[in-house]
């Protein structure tokens, strides 16, 4: 494959991987079940774009993935983005990358809640997947096996079947290094982000896994994925054990904790709601509001119908939900869409917000205070310009009514 | 004689540079205006401080993906630090230097925030997994 036998998009994806294989210390390569593929083009910009479209170039024999391959949300969904100001050179960047990911047979899923929406993983099964939201539930909810695969490596990954054998593929990094105690059951899927934001700030490296103990109701899956996309927002972290609701906790090995380790953290109310008032902005003018990052589930999107009902935006706030394509197509079957624009919100199929040009979009829009129910979200969306407030759902809904933080 | 740091082996070609250092952490997408050049995240120590051709010496890599993607497109438009220097990275920094052509180098036996200081002249070798600092004597 290093010799070019195969065809240049597999040569430079093999060299890919041993440079970062060695650069990690990797001993070997395991071959992965799926690839996931992160390529939005404010991330990828002409370069990216440019990259991908030489490779896509090569004879189909030689360019064609070996596994099934899947990708993250777009840049811009066609049936919206002129309503968001987007641009139409957004547009075309969008349309040739989509273009060259499909010459190498990927599967345009666009979407960061594939776990719940295409391929549930399985435990101890290998992947590339590429992002972190999608690596931390996938690695802890179903003890599946996975590092941050950035765009190029998981592309890499789908066009050799393997990937450099390092980091959450091996046993012994999968241990707990940190505990944790909750001593406060989080009420709603913002505070289940705000408590995963502080595990994430306090452990602050990809190479950490934390155990937290004292969950004593079984989260939903919702939940998780808030819980952890947060924490791998804030701290990159990659993997969480929570006896009694990760599984390789409950069967002992490999999730031990090393010698000499540790004493628990305890982590309260007053530390979630410490959490979220830092992100408060009472009585301030709310530009947009936005449920996103990661995309909503049907059972999501149900309840921002809900919470919507009888109700009618601000005309002064604009008010966004982004959910998978699959999702879409179920909200528009069963009226969940209709309802959520019928009061005067956006519905948005297979983007995520922030991989969306959110730059671009506060110009265009003049937008600045950003309302969310999601802790990754404003982790996030600080370095745009925006001045974001985390809040539960409902304060969220009721805040774009009244086109201010309430 | 210079000052000579040891690390691991890192990613990229041999560099000659001026150092940018901050007790703070990194994500391209979360800190970097990357159309003027400069860290635009409020809350980090760097905010409003250009990192153009500057050698980041910086704690950890933090948050999402895009980085992976994001340090091949300020290469190619001349906005990229010149190397990357940190305590630990993890994966989608090494991936997204790989894939830049960025030099890249961690795990040093101290904390490398102590170690260099803003405005050191250092030379960096990722094969052999050294940094010199080229301002300052070992004593």
């Amino acid at each position: 494959m290093r010799a070019g036998a195969f065809g240049e998009p597999r040569r430079w994806a093999i060299e890919h991987q041993i440079a970062v294989g060695e650069f990690f210390d990797a001993a070997d390569f395991v071959p992965v079940a799926q690839a996931h593929i992160m390529a939005d083009t404010e991330s990828l910009g002409e370069a990216g774009v440019h990259f991908l479209e030489g490779l896509a170039a090569a004879p189909e024999a030689e360019r064609r993935v070996r596994v099934p391959t899947l990708t993250d949300p777009r840049g811009l969904d066609v049936a919206v983005y002129k309503r968001l100001g987007q641009s139409e050179a957004m547009r075309a960047l969008e349309a040739r990358l989509i273009a060259a990911l499909q010459a190498f047979g990927v599967l345009m899923t666009d979407t960061c809640i594939n776990y719940q929406t295409i391929m549930p993983p399985m435990r101890g099964e290998h992947l590339a997947m590429g992002d972190t939201g999608v690596v931390i539930y996938s690695n802890s909810v179903f003890g599946a096996r996975s590092n941050f695969e950035g765009g190029p490596s998981a592309l890499a990954a789908a066009l050799t079947g393997r990937t450099p054998r390092y980091g959450y593929h091996l046993d012994e990094c999968r241990r707990a290094t940190r505990h944790f105690r909750l001593a406060a059951r989080p009420r709603d899927l913002s505070e289940w982000g705000a408590l995963g934001g502080i595990i994430g700030q306090a452990l602050g490296s990809y190479w950490e896994v934390p155990l937290i103990e004292g969950v004593e109701e079984v989260p939903g899956s919702d939940a998780l994925k808030h819980f952890g996309t947060a924490m791998a927002s804030y701290g990159s972290v990659a993997l969480f054990h929570m006896p009694g609701v990760t599984v390789e906790r409950d069967r002992g090995s490999p999730a031990r904790t090393r010698p000499g380790q540790p004493c628990s953290d305890v982590i309260g109310r007053a530390e979630i709601e410490a959490f979220i008032a830092s992100y408060g902005a009472t009585g301030d003018k709310v530009d947009v509001v936005v449920f996103a990052a990661p995309q909503l589930s049907l059972i999501e999107m149900a309840a921002v119908a809900d919470a919507l009902t009888g109700r009618q935006v601000h005309a002064e706030t604009t008010l966004l939900v982004a959910t998978s394509p699959e999702i879409k197509h179920a909200a528009d079957r069963m009226g969940l869409t209709s309802r959520i624009e019928a009061a005067g919100g956006i519905v948005a199929a297979g983007i995520c917000f922030y991989q969306s040009y959110a730059g671009e979009l506060a110009e265009a829009n003049g937008w600045k205070r950003l309302m969310t129910n999601t802790a990754k979200l404003v982790n996030i969306i600080g370095g745009y310009g925006y001045r974001p407030t985390l809040a539960s759902l409902e304060r969220c809904v009721d805040s774009a009514v009244a086109g201010r933080v309430v | 004689m210079a000052i000579l740091l040891r690390c691991h082996p890192g990613i990229g070609p041999a560099v000659t540079g001026t150092a940018l250092v901050a007790k703070d952490n990194f994500s391209a997408r979360y800190d970097l205006d990357r159309k003027a050049g400069t860290f635009s995240r409020p809350t980090h120590q760097l905010f409003r401080q250009s990192y153009v051709g500057r050698i980041l010496v910086l704690d950890q890599a933090k948050g999402g993906v895009a980085t992976a993607w994001m340090l091949r497109d300020m290469k190619e438009r001349g906005l990229v630090p010149q190397a990357l220097v940190f305590n630990r990275v993890n994966p989608i920094l090494a991936q997204g230097a790989a894939f830049a052509g960025v030099t890249l180098v961690d795990r040093f036996h101290r904390d490398v925030t102590d170690l260099i200081r803003t405005d050191d002249q250092l030379r960096i070798d990722p094969g052999a997994g050294r940094v010199e600092i080229l301002n300052r004597e070992s004593s």
